[in-house]
């Protein structure tokens, strides 16, 4: 099982730049397997994902979970290399459909609830994006997976489709609702692939759309406020990713190579911190069962080794000089400025002291630090700390030495992130932001931590419709029996009347005496002899 | 058996981390005066810019994040429950 990812990424890395394989079928020009700089760096990518998902994945004897991991790599890796949009539907699908099975994996209710709601919503993605392939193949004639852009309904139907893998605003909560019911493992592959594919979508085909620029920014700071009151802890990391997200699409927005590169890499390193942490939580609830920072607590007593990777894993996100979120967070923010939008500079910032207090603070202080919640256990299994380790040093590596990112980049620029103000700017800014934290909590302003549901967008269709819908019901509920009623009279009537006349007292079939058949007989032959001659 | 205590029961440690804390708080402030950063928004000219930004953008967050709750929180099993 560990040899499908090294296998796979050497055949990606023999894949040459500009391959297309092209086929007809049914006089459609399809385009399954298209290479290059972009979709390369996505593929290994995924490759390294599956990698640590599956090292960390090592211990389960959950077959199921294993093949639908493998399955959803799998296709996500499809999803890259599809150069149409035909191809890119199937595998946009078959993310769905694989995925949904590491959340029913965790088999309690509100995990089967919550992959049902996950699957619908990521079916409806599906259907908006084939709508959309649909309407452009037949404007155009072609279904070619290139630039798109926002023109005209087509473009508007995929650009929301991809928009709900993305977890736009509003279109988010199935992230936040469904990552954190699924298994300790599984999370771990969800975070890596379903996100990031629709990222690489966007930059494929709607890079420089100036919305997007808007919504990245909106998706960097909504998610922190809830990230900062929510409790159970795979749920924190699940509004971060919206937040880390945010900044990609704000990349993609604004185009220009630096802000494209910036993306890039930043999903690159976000799949690798973001899966430590996700690994480190995992790790935590395998071991003692618990998520929510209210139940946990002095871990590091007991589990000092995931503490620290975890802890690596919160540098990275937070964009710690030295690891990997410093070196591709600070592309986009450059290049924010330089392309003259000082509002969302200042919403990026705002949200990078944010991600830092929820992430970098938060999650490893609540978890492992606070108050001693008494868990004591050991460290996870050996194959669960062999890849957080592997996670933690491509996190540290690609931080010090961040040019063997950078070469794989597709587009041409010339950046340095170790410039002395960059690195004392942001040191300032965790310092502080750190400060703060301290103050708050020793002041005693901080929120404490406790069981609760905090409400989002999917209380209109989790609360609102079902009542409305249950209401209407209610309310045609008297006229539903009262039709009920009618018909069921209405069909008694018509059988009484059938046994009367037909029924074997009734007068068409009743058994009549022979004299008066012969009688009856005699008046028509009478009636019609007279009817003949008159 | 009382159980051996580790680096953080003591409240001792706990104060040395804060200490720190504070000492690299003035020291990246200070840094401010004395090394020219190179800028490219009028803001972060300002002495400190990015210290005091990060310090209220993190109070501002969670004081909101803490009016937040009272209108979105809900009890564990809000949504379990079928009213």
């Amino acid at each position: 099982m560990l040899l499908v990812p090294i296998v796979g990424a050497f055949a990606v890395l023999q894949l040459p730049d500009g391959l297309s394989v092209q086929l007809t079928l049914m006089s459609i020009t399809l385009e399954p397997l298209r290479v290059d700089q972009l979709s390369r760096l996505f593929g290994i990518l995924f490759h390294i994902g599956a990698f640590i998902g599956i090292v960390f994945s090592l211990h389960s004897k959950d077959r199921g979970q294993h093949v639908a991991a493998l399955l959803y790599a799998g296709s996500a890796l499809g999803a890259v290399f599809a150069g149409d949009l035909l191809t890119l539907f199937l595998f946009w699908e078959m993310l769905a459909l694989t995925s949904v099975f590491l959340i029913f994996a965790r088999r309690t209710e509100r995990a089967y609830g919550a992959g049902i709601r996950y699957l619908v919503i990521q079916v409806i993605s599906g259907v908006l994006l084939l709508a959309g392939a649909l309407m452009i193949y037949h404007q155009s004639g072609s279904l070619s997976f290139g630039h798109i852009g926002l023109n005209g309904a087509a473009s508007v139907l995929i650009f929301i489709a991809f928009g709900i893998k993305c977890a736009f605003p509003l279109l988010h909560n199935w992230l936040t609702d469904a990552y954190p019911e699924a298994t300790p493992t599984g999370t771990v592959f969800l975070s890596a692939f379903t996100t990031k594919v629709a990222v690489y979508a966007l930059a494929r085909s709607f890079a420089g759309t100036e919305i997007l620029v808007y919504i990245g920014a909106t998706m960097t700071c909504f998610p922190i406020f809830y990230a900062v009151i929510e409790n159970d802890l795979r749920r924190v990391l699940a509004y971060s990713m919206i937040n880390q997200i945010g900044f990609m699409v704000v990349g993609i927005g604004l185009g220009t190579a630096l802000a494209m590169n910036g993306a890039i890499a930043h999903a690159f390193n976000d799949v690798i911190f973001k899966g430590l942490l996700m690994m480190s939580m995992g790790a935590v609830l395998h071991m003692t069962g618990r998520m929510n920072g209210s139940d946990l607590g002095g871990l590091y007593k007991s589990m000092p080794i995931t503490t620290t990777l975890c802890i690596v894993g919160a540098a990275s996100i937070s964009a710690f000089p030295l690891f990997s979120g410093f070196v591709s967070k600070s592309m986009v923010m450059v290049a924010v400025l330089e392309e003259g939008h000082p509002v969302v500079w200042l919403m990026l910032l705002f949200a990078s002291a944010g991600v830092f207090h929820h992430a970098g603070i938060k999650i490893p202080f609540f978890a492992f630090f606070a108050h001693d919640s008494g868990i004591r256990t050991t460290e996870p299994p050996l194959n669960m700390l062999v890849a957080m380790g592997i996670a933690a040093i491509l996190c540290v590596s690609i931080g010090v030495y961040p040019w063997v990112l950078y070469d794989l980049l597709p587009f041409e620029m010339e950046y340095s992130p170790f410039d002395g103000s960059h690195i004392i700017a942001q040191i300032q800014l965790l310092v502080f932001s750190a400060a703060a934290f301290a103050w708050l909590k020793v002041a005693n302003i901080y929120p404490p931590e406790l069981h609760s549901t905090n409400l989002d967008i999917e209380w209109l269709y989790r609360r609102l419709a079902p009542k409305w819908i249950r209401s209407i019901v209610e309310t045609m509920k008297p006229a539903h029996e009262s039709v009920s009623r009618v018909r069921q009279k209405a069909g008694k009537g018509m059988m009484r009347w059938i046994l009367n006349h037909y029924g074997p007292e009734g007068t068409l079939a009743r058994a009549w005496p022979t004299g008066s058949m012969v009688l009856w007989v005699a008046v028509l032959l009478g009636a019609s002899l007279i009817l003949y001659y008159a | 058996m009382t159980e051996r205590q580790h680096i953080f029961d003591h409240k001792k440690n706990i104060n040395r981390v804060l200490r720190a804390l504070i000492a690299l708080c003035v020291v990246s402030f200070a840094v401010d005066f004395v090394y020219h950063r190179h800028v490219v928004h009028p803001f972060e000219a300002l002495w400190g810019f990015y210290a005091i930004y990060g310090f209220f953008a993190c109070v501002i967050l969670v004081l909101l994040a803490k009016k937040m709750r009272k209108w979105l929180m809900r009890s564990e099993d809000y949504y379990d429950r079928d009213d």
